[in-house]
């Protein structure tokens, strides 16, 4: 309980000083280790791609909030990955199961799991998530209701899930079902300007990767990290919120968490990061 | 040829202007009927005068115009964080003038290029998808372009 208030306050003041920082305009040449695991933080970019290197957003941010991530008890997200691994073990739904009921340790169960996903849902003919296939072994495992988006633990859970791919490179098989479909209409969406600004994804994290556009500096806008612990938002922040929250500036309306077209976007992204180590629960400002 | 552009869009203009109160107030010219031509937009987009006080408030306004975001300008180095994704606009009145520069910041598209990603400040040129609260509205007003571009003249070295 002390670590907790503890960290939070650190996590606080490093906001401030991560807000009044300078500009600074190429991403660091700096090695991520966390925990002592060195993170591929710098990758070969698959066929296909518009760089030639895959960086993580970690290389884009200060020198406070990259300290932060290098150590789970400096990670203020990391509080949440515990509250997630706490549920993990709690039984809830009719069928009297929790996840550890059917997966016991996840330390062995889910190792290396969060990087190959989204996977092909044949069941439900369209990509499935790790927040998607969390709510599945709700309904059809335990019996529990599903989880709204980013509600009731989801991204707790998640993060936890996710953290015990740490290290792991980011890779998702698309030749499962009919996942380059919606690689394709992901890709599309990406390269879609949106809103009154009239901006894509790409506007921002591909023609101006690197730059500063006002006090952020622009990355790749990679997931290897989601969900991200926001000193912002001091709280975890899913992916599906990410997105929508970036179509949001655009001055556009944005989908709903989960829909077809987010799930398109979720996979093309993720692919757009392939060979990055999960770094889950990145720390961003 | 300008000219006659120039004295036809002045015609329409005077031809909404307001007769009540007895001092001619031109409307606006519309998004949609701003004359670009190969020089900028040479017609003024209210027929007042811009005022670079209003424009240097509307330039650096997060909610306006927000051009720190993309653009240093070394005239408002006191406001923190500049942004590099277009060029710094030290000097930007020696490059363009007042027609190129209200051209540039009315449809970038038009005055610039078809693909840069600098907003288009007074079009209705918008992306996909816009949220209802900005159907049918510029970013920034009429006036206010005219004021942004006479604070963008100011910009001299
Ligand atoms: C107007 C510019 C802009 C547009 C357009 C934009 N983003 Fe972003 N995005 C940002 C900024 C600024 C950040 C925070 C700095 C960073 O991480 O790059 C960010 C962050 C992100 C992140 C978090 C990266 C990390 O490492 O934590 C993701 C993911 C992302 N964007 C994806 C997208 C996607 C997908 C789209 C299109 C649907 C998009 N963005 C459109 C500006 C933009
Ligand atoms: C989202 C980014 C963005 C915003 C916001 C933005 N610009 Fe730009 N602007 C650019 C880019 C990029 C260029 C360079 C042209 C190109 O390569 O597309 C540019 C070019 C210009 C130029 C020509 C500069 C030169 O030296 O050639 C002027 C003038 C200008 N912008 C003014 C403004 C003003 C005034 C505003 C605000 C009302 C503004 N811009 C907002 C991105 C932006």
């Amino acid at each position: 309980m002390k670590k907790t208030v503890v960290i939070s306050a650190l996590a606080a003041a490093l906001a401030c000083v991560g807000v009044a920082g300078p500009a600074w305009a190429d991403p660091v040449d700096e090695q991520l280790v966390i925990d002592g695991e060195t993170m591929i933080t710098r990758a070969k970019a698959p066929e296909g791609h518009p760089f030639d290197e895959v960086l993580s957003g970690w290389l884009f941010r200060t020198v406070e909030t990259r300290a932060l991530e290098t150590d789970s008890f400096t990670n203020p997200g990391m509080l949440e990955v515990e509250e997630g691994e706490a549920i993990w073990n709690k039984v809830e739904g009719s069928a009297g199961k929790s996840c550890a009921s059917c997966h016991g340790d996840a330390a062995e169960s889910m190792k290396g799991i969060g990087a190959h996903y989204p996977k092909w849902d044949a069941e439900a003919k369209r990509p499935i998530n790790i927040e998607l296939q969390i709510n599945k072994c709700r309904e059809q495992n335990m019996g529990a209701e599903p989880y709204d988006f980013d509600k009731g633990g989801q991204k707790q859970l998640t993060a936890y899930i996710k953290r015990q791919a740490l290290g792991e490179p980011v890779s998702i098989d698309l030749s499962q079902g009919d996942l380059q479909s919606w690689w394709e209409k992901g890709k599309d969406l990406y390269y879609t300007r949106t809103g009154q600004l009239n901006l894509s994804c790409a506007s921002c994290h591909e023609a101006n990767m690197g730059k500063m556009i006002r006090a952020d500096h622009l990355s790749q806008g990679q997931i290897n990290g989601f969900p991200t612990y926001r000193l912002k938002n001091a709280g975890l922040v899913s992916v599906h919120n990410r997105f929508r929250g970036c179509i949001r500036d655009t001055r556009a309306s944005f989908p709903k968490a989960f829909s077809d077209e987010l799930m398109a976007l979720e996979v093309y992204v993720t692919w757009r990061g392939s060979g990055l180590s999960v770094e889950t629960p990145a720390v961003r400002q | 040829m300008r000219w006659a552009k120039l004295l036809a869009t002045m015609a329409v203009a005077s031809a909404f202007a307001g007769a009540s109160c007895g001092i001619s107030v031109a409307a606006d010219v519309a998004p949609g009927d701003v004359q670009f031509t190969d020089d900028g937009v040479a017609v003024s987009l209210t027929g007042v005068a811009g005022n670079p006080e209003e424009g240097a408030s509307v330039f650096k306004d997060r909610k306006l115009g927000n051009c720190l975001a993309c653009h240093a300008n070394s005239a408002m180095s006191k406001e923190l964080f500049h942004g590099d994704v277009g060029p710094a606009l030290d000097g930007v009145a020696d490059r363009w003038d007042v027609a190129q520069l209200r051209a540039i910041v009315t449809d970038s598209k038009k005055g610039l290029s078809e693909d840069t990603v600098m907003p288009g400040f007074y079009s209705l040129n918008v992306g996909a998808h816009l949220d209802e609260k900005f159907a049918g509205k510029t970013i920034l007003s009429a006036q206010q372009v005219e004021d942004v571009v006479a604070y963008l003249a100011t910009l001299k070295e």
